[in-house]
């Protein structure tokens, strides 16, 4: 089971402050978390891409990287990269000089994006969404599995015994699809045996039919589904006390949804869908409440990586160092304690 | 029985496609383009309900949900939908459908899902609940719990034929009026995506008629 760390670097501007949010700060502030997770043994960091106004990362794996160079141990992943807005070819260039400079830590976790902004950024279609993200995926796999590779397509010039210099320092360089709830890209993600990592806030019990639509799918391609590793990603907060860690995460959690393409734009999130979410398994509470809630996940799912999203909708630093603190003291060690007997036959 | 038409296999349509099979309705459900994958997501999503091209789809079904982005609603096989009550469960997202001029300055859906079916009776429904909310929320008839779906239509037995089709799908409807009053139950208002009874529902819609007549009366 592996444990992690994702953030999006969401720049929210905290009202109770004069002064705007300061980019530099979100960076320090992001490389403080990553070395935080280093420390306290998590396996996995994610870092997310964005081309908004209201996020600071439009390049995860340059901030990946220098991210490598304060870590040891920890993997280092986009969360997800938006292929469609870029060439494949330059994206497994990147991740394999990333492996490099980590020392064979680097992952790509690739999907569609749940905002659309890269399309105009990139001179792209939006009618071609799904079309686009397709053929740049399957690029990027036979970029990964040949070491010289020939091919044409619709949305990129043909390659004619493409090699990429150097190759990761990785054998098989890691790459994940992150899903959200449609169906189709978890189809897709099962008929190329691809892992999956499904991004959901709570209700895990609604990805119950979707792991198993995932596994006929990559029965359907020729894959074992027992070899496919699965992740889920979510919210999450830890405090000292159950009822302590809802109460004081609700402003940060509530301001944080309230941002475009969020049901709760302009307002802010109804205490009674906080409440309803909590009741649903939204991981947010004390280290037992948050233990119960991935445990539930494991069970419902099979998963073997949980990445947690802690640091939202400019939650100071001491919240989310204590939570993080928690996570990797509390509640990781008890995951793996029982996921481990789980395995035991 | 009734056959519910879905066009839409996404997040939305895969639910709701779940919600009218366990309601016993004949259920037909397009993706987009050619049948693809559809067949195997059925299978698993909703195992009762048939997969076909939206022509299809819209020809043979007596009420159809359209559950696609709204920048695609131009793809929609207009004339085969004609006569029909034709459900409206979209909303504009510009994150994820693209900025659409018409819609910037908050314009309801609906009269622009009309204007492209004008043969069809558009009512808006199934659109302010997520689809997380669909799935946990439907309760048979009577049920303490149960959680209400607004409905806004201009044809009086469109409107009625919906309300029937929410109810079986396990909410209770509240009718609001007009088609083009579905934008108060649109997004940023404070009916949306939140899962209410029908007494709050129709309370939050309400208020937000009552203020928006205040504003203009001040305006």
């Amino acid at each position: 089971m592996e444990l992690g760390i994702s953030s999006l670097g969401d720049l929210r501007h905290d009202p109770s402050e004069q002064t705007p949010a300061d980019i530099r700060d979100r960076y320090r502030y992001i490389v403080d978390l990553a070395v935080l997770a280093d420390q306290g043994g998590l396996d996995v960091f994610t870092l997310g891409e964005h081309h908004r106004p209201d996020y600071v990362i439009p390049a995860p794996e340059v901030a990946l990287a220098a991210i490598a160079g304060v870590t040891k141990n920890i993997t280092l992943a986009s969360g997800v990269t938006v292929l469609s807005g870029h060439d494949p070819v330059r994206v497994f260039e990147q991740f394999s000089t990333l492996d490099h400079v980590s020392g064979g830590r680097a992952e790509i976790i690739v999907g569609r994006g749940a905002f659309v902004e890269s399309f105009p950024l990139f001179g792209l279609d939006l009618n071609d969404y799904d079309a686009i993200f397709d053929e740049k995926l399957r690029l990027l796999l036979r970029l990964r599995d040949e070491e010289s590779v020939t091919w044409s397509g619709n949305y990129r010039p043909p390659l004619h015994g493409a090699q990429i210099h150097p190759r990761p320092l990785q054998d098989r360089l890691p790459i994940w699809v992150g899903v959200g709830g449609t169906p189709a890209s978890v189809v897709r993600a099962g008929l190329l045996g691809l892992p999956i990592t499904m991004g959901f806030f709570a209700s895990p019990e609604q990805f119950v039919s979707r792991v198993d639509l995932y596994h006929r799918a990559a029965e359907q391609g020729g894959h074992d589904p027992s070899t496919l590793r699965l992740g889920a990603g979510g919210h999450m907060f830890v405090g000292k006390t159950s009822q302590g860690a809802r109460e004081q995460f609700y402003p940060y959690y509530s301001r944080y949804l309230d941002q475009p393409g969020s049901p709760f734009a302009g307002r802010g999130m109804p205490r009674e869908m906080y409440e309803a979410w909590l009741a649903g398994s939204l991981p947010v509470g004390s280290p037992q409440q948050v233990i119960d809630d991935i445990m539930l996940r494991v069970e419902l799912l099979g998963i073997d990586r949980f990445l947690a999203h802690i640091d939202m909708g400019y939650l100071p630093w001491n919240m989310v160092s204590e939570s993080v603190e928690l996570y990797a003291t509390e509640v990781a060690p008890v995951i793996r304690r029982e996921t481990a007997r789980a395995m035991t036959p | 029985m009734t056959t519910v038409g879905i066009i839409g296999a996404g997040k939305l349509g895969s639910t709701l496609a779940r919600l009218s099979t366990d309601a016993g309705h004949r259920t037909l459900v397009a993706g987009s383009g050619e049948l693809g994958t559809l067949p195997l997501i059925l299978s698993v999503m909703a195992p009762a309900a048939t997969a076909m091209r939206a022509i299809d789809v819209a020809r043979e079904a007596d009420i159809v949900i359209l559950a696609l982005p709204l920048g695609r609603i131009g793809e929609l096989p207009a004339a085969q939908m004609s006569g029909k009550t034709v459900v409206d469960a979209l909303n504009y997202w510009p994150q994820t459908d693209g900025v659409i001029p018409e819609f910037e300055d908050g314009a309801a859906s609906s009269p622009a899902v009309a204007r492209t079916l004008p043969e069809s009776r558009v009512v808006k429904a199934l659109s302010h609940l997520g689809y997380h909310e669909l799935q946990d929320d439907a309760r048979p008839a009577g049920a303490a719990d149960r959680r209400a779906i607004a409905i806004a239509g201009d044809d009086l037995d469109s409107v009625a034929e919906v309300a029937a089709l929410v109810d079986s799908l396990g909410f209770d409807p509240v009718v609001v009026g007009r088609l083009d009053e579905g934008s108060l139950f649109g997004p940023g208002t404070d009916a949306f995506g939140v899962s209410l009874t029908a007494e709050e529902l129709s309370r939050r819609v309400d208020a937000r008629r009552a203020s928006l007549a205040g504003d203009s009366r001040r305006g």
